[in-house]
Formats: structure tokens, C-alpha cells, sequence
């Protein structure tokens, strides 16, 4: 089987042919997808979590081929489209999907032992290839090179291949960016280059935040992320995500919970580190942080640990970014719609 | 008033004085982390990274934190390898007193810990060693759990132990 390195490089020369073995292969999963086709019904936000016990074996590693079924799995029951490349159709303008450049923001801050996987990474850049976006219209960045070598990527600048590289090449804007307490400058890649931007991040416990998942990791878009540290990263988490450029470019979340560290974030914790094998995904970034916090919850709990909030870090920003002033999702669990596949 | 002998002896006391300061700079800023083979078996794969206080979040990000409440005054970094195979990063930190670095230790520490014979203190986990030696505080972990893990990394704990 071909791993997704040899997947990619081969999708960009053109030798590979679309529609996977993976892509085929059946689903079952009716009923979620007449259940659920809607991600918006009902005045609810959908956070779908799709798990696969048997996504690493006896591997560190997950199996490649199992996370890209994985990925179609979660994209069917999010968008009640089987076939996979339709399910991104579905979802992604078709605009952007003829021309725009589609950011990858992944997060390797935590080092190689806790950063997005690079198996989900590419196989999202393999869907999209079969949704008809250009190699190198899709690119993968994050901070630096280190970070994105922590997860797993080789930096690439040749506009026929998936590109890959880092605000520490590309810079940020010189004209800061403001809202609220926020005043920072953004990344270009995402100011300038993006039409949109996928946020791949990875589940974490945070030792200021409590837990850092989705909009946390916008932290890694701005020149300063250490000015909205304060106060446990609230409001600065809600004020980030309100600039304009990060809450309209950065609205699909396909959030990696391959592993994750329960206690001790974000670095690598081995000692706390866990699989839930699962990968969650929404369009509502506050939705899918409420739920991450509870799964991070849930397992501090079976480890007979005490909850974030009886150790002084609740992630209270996440209730900010509801609330009035920011409205950037919904919080409350009662406007939530948690599909589990 | 001093005699050209006490001159002499005034100006060879503060050469004496000057160099062994600049001996001791030296020592202090010197790389904490060993070379390749200074440990048997483990080799060093990048080059030391040295990150101030102001500057520690653009390497751990919120986890820098509570070294900057612990007063933390520098870190290094570089990652190793043991034989070949097992990869690891050995974080030093550099705090303002022995009282910052027991903090650090104290606070991350749970019951399964294994408290082990480096420094003034330790803790080791299967893929992770943490110690303290005087303001200083080392933490080294391993990226996977190969047997024999725990006994490399405590092998390359006493190595940067020995250069602090």
C-alpha cells in the first residue's frame, strides 16, 4: 500500500488515479446520513466524532489507510454525503474549490510526539485533489519549518506539488489586525494567500488555557500569540477569532483526537498520553471546543484525576466566544448536536 | 600610596580576578547539553537552541507559563538519539534559584512517578526524566517506549547532570 507521502507525490504527478480503494469502500452509515444530512437543523450546531478503535494496531503511528477512511467516515456524517469527494463538494464553495488556495493550518507546537498527524493532513490534501482542487492550491503551514517538520511535513514551494511551508517564510502583515483586547499582526499566508483555511488541530490539555483544540490554535496565525496569553487566554481566544480574516477564512474544523495529552499540555507529556483514535469534526468552532473540553473532561475523570475547573484552568473563553459581544458559536450543550459514528 | 611593586601586584591580582570571572561566564553559558558519544550511545541530532525568558513561548507556547511565574531565565534545547533508533529532546532550564526549579519538578509530579537517584531530585516515568540540580531543571523525554527506554534517558540525565 502506498503511504501518503508516496500518495501525494505521485497525485501531483498525476499517476495516481482518483477514487481510492478507501473512497469505494462501503460505509454504513444510512441512517446517519438521512439522520443527519443537515448540519444546521434545528437551530443546532453538528460536532460530529468519528472513531476507529483500531486506528493504530500496534503501532505509535496510526495506519494511514485506516485515517483516511476514518476522514470519509466523518465528512459522510457530517455532510450525509457517502461518496467522499462529494462530501467536500458539498461543503467547500465551488468557487474555492476552482481556484482559491485552501490553507492546511496544523499545529506542531507540542513537538513531534503531540502534533496533527501527517496521515490526516494528507489525506485531507488527498480528498481535495479528488474535489477538484489543484496540488498547489492546497498548503499545509503552521509556524515555522520546525513545526511543521514536527508534523511530519517536508517543506515544499513548487506550485505544482501540495505546498508546504511557514509564516517563518512567508511573514506576517505589517499593519496589525484589532479586535477587542486582540491587536496583532496576521500571518500572510492566511491574510493574503488563503481563500480558506481548514483547521487541523490537535486535542490538548493546556497548562494556561485548560485545553486547546480549535480556536486556540488560531494562536498560531498572529506574530504574538504570547499577548493573549493573559487570563487564562480569555478574552484573547474570543477577540482572535473575531478578526475578520480568521472567523470568515477559518470556518471547517476536521480536529485531530488520534492522541492527546489529558494533563500537562500542551508540550509532549508521554506520561499523560493517550488515543482516543477519533477525529472530530464541525463547522461551529465553539461547538467543537465545548466538545473537546468534555472528551479531555472524561478521560482526566476515568484517570482519576480532578476536573479542569478544581485545578484553576476551566476554559472559560470558550463560554466568551458565545457570548454576546463575540457569538461566535454555541456553547450551551442544549444547542449542540453530537453525532458519534 | 602603593609602590611600583604593589602596582604589579594589584594589576596581576585583578588579571587573576578578570580571568577567572571570564572562566566562570564561560562555564555558565556553555552549552549544558552533551556532544554526541560524550553519553555511550546517544547522539546529538541538532544544535542547541537557546530561548530567553521573553521569548520561551515561541518554544512551548502556554506551558511557558508557569516557568515564567517560576522565574525561568533561559532555556536550551536539542534532540538526541540513542542508537540509532530512539529519539528524544532534552529541555534545560535555566531558573533564577533552586527554589524556581523545585517548583517546576514539585508541580509536575503524580503518584506513578519513580523518583530516581539525578541531581538534587528526580522523577522518571517509562519515556520521561525529570530532574533538578540547583536552579537548574532538565526534562527529557523519549518518543517511543522501546524497551530499555527508561534506563537510556536516565543514562543521559546523570551526562547533562555532569555539565551543569
Amino acid at each position: 500500500m502506498k503511504n501518503r507521502r508516496e500518495f501525494l507525490k505521485e497525485a501531483v504527478t498525476g499517476a495516481v488515479l482518483l477514487g481510492s480503494a478507501a473512497a469505494a469502500e462501503k460505509l454504513t452509515l444510512a441512517g446517519v446520513l438521512d439522520q443527519h444530512a443537515n448540519p444546521h437543523a434545528a437551530g443546532k450546531s453538528k460536532v460530529v466524532i468519528a472513531r476507529d478503535a483500531s486506528l493504530h494496531g500496534a503501532s505509535a503511528q496510526p495506519d494511514e489507510q485506516r485515517v483516511l477512511d476514518l476522514l470519509d467516515k466523518a465528512m459522510a456524517a457530517y455532510t450525509g454525503r457517502e461518496k467522499a469527494a462529494e462530501a467536500w463538494k458539498s461543503l467547500i464553495p465551488a468557487k474555492i474549490l476552482a481556484g482559491g488556495v485552501i490553507g492546511l493550518k496544523v499545529n506542531g507546537l507540542g513537538g513531534r510526539g503531540i502534533s496533527t498527524h501527517a496521515a490526516l493532513t494528507m489525506a485531507i490534501a488527498e480528498r481535495l485533489q479528488q474535489a477538484g482542487v489543484k496540488a498547489g492550491n492546497i498548503l499545509v503551514w503552521d509556524r515555522s519549518a520546525r513545526d511543521l517538520a514536527a508534523c511530519g511535513m517536508t517543506i515544499n514551494t513548487d506550485p505544482a506539488r501540495v505546498r508546504c511551508y511557514g509564516s517563518d517564510a512567508a511573514g506576517f502583515e505589517d499593519e496589525p489586525a484589532s479586535w477587542g483586547t486582540a491587536k496583532i499582526r496576521l500571518a500572510k499566508i492566511l491574510a493574503r494567500e488563503c481563500a480558506m483555511v481548514i483547521n487541523l488541530p490537535i486535542l490538548k490539555d493546556h497548562g494556561g488555557a485548560g485545553i486547546t483544540f480549535a480556536m486556540k490554535n488560531m494562536f498560531g496565525v498572529v506574530d504574538q500569540p504570547w499577548t493573549l496569553h493573559a487570563n487564562h487566554c480569555d478574552p484573547g481566544v474570543a477577540d482572535l477569532n473575531c478578526i475578520p480574516a480568521v472567523r470568515d477564512k477559518v470556518w471547517f474544523t476536521v480536529g485531530d483526537a488520534i492522541s492527546s495529552v489529558y494533563d500537562g499540555g500542551p508540550g509532549f507529556r508521554p506520561e499523560r498520553l493517550w488515543y482516543p483514535n477519533a477525529l472530530v469534526v464541525a463547522e461551529d468552532r465553539v461547538a467543537i471546543d465545548q466538545t473537546a473540553w468534555q472528551i479531555i473532561e472524561r478521560k482526566r475523570a476515568e484517570a482519576g484525576m480532578p476536573t479542569l475547573e478544581a485545578v484553576g484552568r476551566p476554559p472559560k473563553y470558550i463560554a466568551t466566544t458565545a457570548d454576546a459581544a463575540h457569538r461566535l458559536g454555541a456553547c450551551d450543550p442544549q444547542r449542540i448536536r453530537l453525532v458519534e459514528v | 600610596m602603593f609602590g611600583p611593586t604593589s602596582w604589579k601586584a594589584a594589576v596581576v591580582a585583578f588579571a587573576i580576578v578578570a580571568l577567572g570571572a571570564g572562566a566562570g561566564c564561560r562555564k555558565k553559558n556553555a552549552d549544558p547539553l552533551p556532544a554526541s558519544g560524550a553519553v555511550a550511545g546517544w547522539e546529538k541530532t541538532s544544535d542547541t537552541r537557546v530561548f530567553a525568558a521573553k521569548n520561551l513561548w515561541q518554544y512551548i507556547d502556554g506551558d511557558s507559563e508557569q516557568f515564567l511565574q517560576a522565574g525561568v531565565v533561559s532555556a536550551s534545547t536539542s534532540d538526541y538519539k540513542y542508537q540509532g533508533q530512539l529519539e528524544a529532546t532534552v529541555d534545560v532550564f535555566t531558573m533564577g534559584d533552586s527554589g524556581g526549579a523545585r517548583k517546576i519538578l514539585e508541580s509536575g509530579q503524580t503518584k506513578d512517578a519513580k523518583h530516581i537517584q539525578v541531581g538534587d531530585a528526580a522523577i522518571a516515568y517509562e519515556q520521561s526524566v525529570t530532574f533538578r540540580k540547583g536552579p537548574y531543571l532538565v526534562r527529557i523525554v523519549a518518543y517511543d517506549d522501546a524497551p530499555g527506554t527508561q534506563q537510556a534517558l536516565i543514562a543521559l540525565a546523570h551526562g547533562v547532570e555532569t555539565r551543569l
